[in-house]
């Protein structure tokens, strides 16, 4: 079974201006004395997600909405494990890929082929799986030779096939996307959504950050709202879509 | 994946660190990537490390061992093979406390044990090194000398250096991590080092007291128990000791540190 619960997650982010960032500061802070214990004292602290309780199941396809800074990215990034939040507890079962940044780790020395190599091996695919994928990528993206050409080369319509191929070849339980993937290219487009569509049927539970009303309308069937880190909503889509769409245009 | 459920300092530490280890091949990898890419547009590619370090070893042997007035046949593999094995410690150490805040980007993305990154930057200077030790026998083959039975036990010298430089490395990504005056403090230590340690200068030529300089000095024995059998000496019991004795220290103080941090790295990032 795949799932997801989230109970009563807070997350806070430090912020460390040029004074606090520095050693002398905590030294000085400790030699000082009468500070320690206060732990909040004289540091800024962003609480980007307040209070979160979600829980998710086989088949959910959850979208999440909100303006800039409402904390969609930090809440893909505690369920993809990157953030540990300090309070509450997230249980995630499932494989999980999040695509957050899909030219992750694309070097442009490296030729096409070699970015493979090393962008499945970043999101955890064997040396096997990895040569499996390649011709099904070279044949996708159309690249043909240039596949063994540097990406320094590539033309940026070029560098997105393939980086937009080696992110939708997983296969995982559980989706992140941060935004939906996009494909320049007209005559591309079409063949690109057919792909991303294939990977998300095959996921048991996609959590979908988008600012694109049609896209959410389209593809989820819940959507949480999030304002100032908390969420503002939570229901089925058509309601939160009317709602937040509405409310915000 | 479960979170919140109350794991402490030590279980955090060694899950990531054996995570980080089972999953080697991806930061061999990435570090064997480094270092071809580096060099990708370049003739000679990665020799050019080899090049350099080469002309760095004759030009201090020919300076320096005219100052120490030392014949060249003894001095020049001694500084041949202290500068490489020191030219690998220094990066470990330079680069390592780097080790997260150069990998801010993947950490940020993908939820890889932390560890991962540190074993990159291990990889990447092991692999440098294997460039650079290829000057040794040349330089041993140059003065008509055999290559010496022991530096076999270099080899174990080695293993017990990499284990400190590992724990070394981690231990102070986490510091750089959240205190950013950290790498400067870290190179100018390594800087300082070098002058400290027995590399250049044959510690033979240190007046009677001085030699506490190298005794009291980890970095001396550290270099001691990889290069010395590489010239065909024994390293002494007290570099063994000391080396084995900070890499128990060290793996058990940065255990506890990092497994009450490795949480927040992410956030400081």
């Amino acid at each position: 079974m795949t799932s997801i619960t989230l109970d009563k997650v807070i997350v806070d982010f430090p912020i460390y201006n040029s004074s606090h960032r520095s050693l002398r500061n905590a030294l000085v802070q400790v030699a000082t004395g009468g500070l320690i214990g206060e732990r909040e004292d004289g540091r800024v602290v962003i609480r980007a997600l307040d209070n979160i309780n979600l829980s998710l199941a086989d088949g959910d396809r959850l979208g999440i909405v909100g303006h800039n800074g409402s904390g969609k990215t930090t809440l893909l990034r505690v369920l993809s494990g990157v953030y540990h939040p300090p309070y509450g507890t997230v249980r995630v079962d499932g494989a999980v890929t999040a695509l957050l940044n899909v030219s992750l780790g694309t070097d442009a020395e490296a030729t096409g082929r070699e970015n493979i190599r090393l962008r499945g091996a970043m999101l955890g695919m064997s040396a096997r799986d990895i040569e499996k994928v390649t011709d099904e990528i070279a044949e996708f993206t159309e690249l043909g030779n240039f596949l063994d050409v540097p990406v320094r080369a590539y033309s940026s319509g070029m560098q997105l096939r393939l980086t937009f191929a080696i992110a939708t070849a997983l296969r995982p339980e559980i989706l992140l996307l941060d935004e939906w993937l996009s494909v320049g290219d007209e005559g591309f487009r079409a063949k690109a959504e057919r792909r991303l569509n294939e990977m998300i049927e095959s996921t048991r539970i996609l959590v979908l950050a988008s600012h694109s009303k049609e896209l959410i309308a389209r593809m989820c069937n819940r959507v949480l709202w999030l304002e100032h880190g908390r969420v503002r909503m939570d229901g089925d889509s058509a309601t939160i879509v009317r709602s937040y769409f509405g409310a915000s245009s | 994946m479960n979170f919140g459920a109350q794991q402490g300092p030590v279980e955090i530490a060694t899950a990531d660190i054996v995570a980080g280890l089972r999953g080697y091949r991806l930061p061999a990898l990435l570090g064997w990537y480094d270092v071809k890419l580096r060099y990708r547009r370049s003739t000679l590619g990665p020799f050019w490390l080899t090049i350099s370090m080469a002309v760095m070893i004759g030009a201090m042997a020919l300076v320096f061992g005219q100052i120490f007035g030392q014949p060249l046949a003894d001095f020049l593999p001694f500084l041949c093979a202290g500068l490489i094995v020191w030219g690998f410690i220094a990066a470990m150490l330079t680069e390592g406390c780097m080790s997260f805040i150069s990998a801010d980007y993947i950490i940020k993305e993908l939820p890889l044990p932390l560890f991962s990154h540190i074993l990159r930057v291990y990889f990447r200077n092991t692999l440098i090194l294997l460039h650079n030790i290829i000057i040794l026998p040349i330089v041993l083959l140059a003065f008509g000398k055999g290559f010496p039975l022991t530096s076999l036990l270099s080899l174990v010298g080695f293993v017990l250096v990499s284990l400190n430089l590992l724990w070394m490395a981690l231990l102070t990504s986490v510091l750089c991590t959240r205190y950013r005056d950290m790498p400067p403090i870290i190179s100018n230590v390594v800087q300082i080092g070098f002058y400290l340690t027995p590399i250049i200068w044959p510690p033979h030529l240190l007046p009677g007291r001085a030699s506490l300089i190298v005794d009291l000095n980890p970095l001396a024995h550290i270099v001691a128990v990889v290069r010395d059998p590489l010239l065909g000496q024994m390293p002494t019991t007290l570099n063994w000791t000391v080396t084995f004795a900070i890499a128990i220290v060290g793996w058990a103080v940065t255990i506890v540190f990092y497994g009450s941090y490795k949480r927040r790295i992410a956030y400081w990032l």
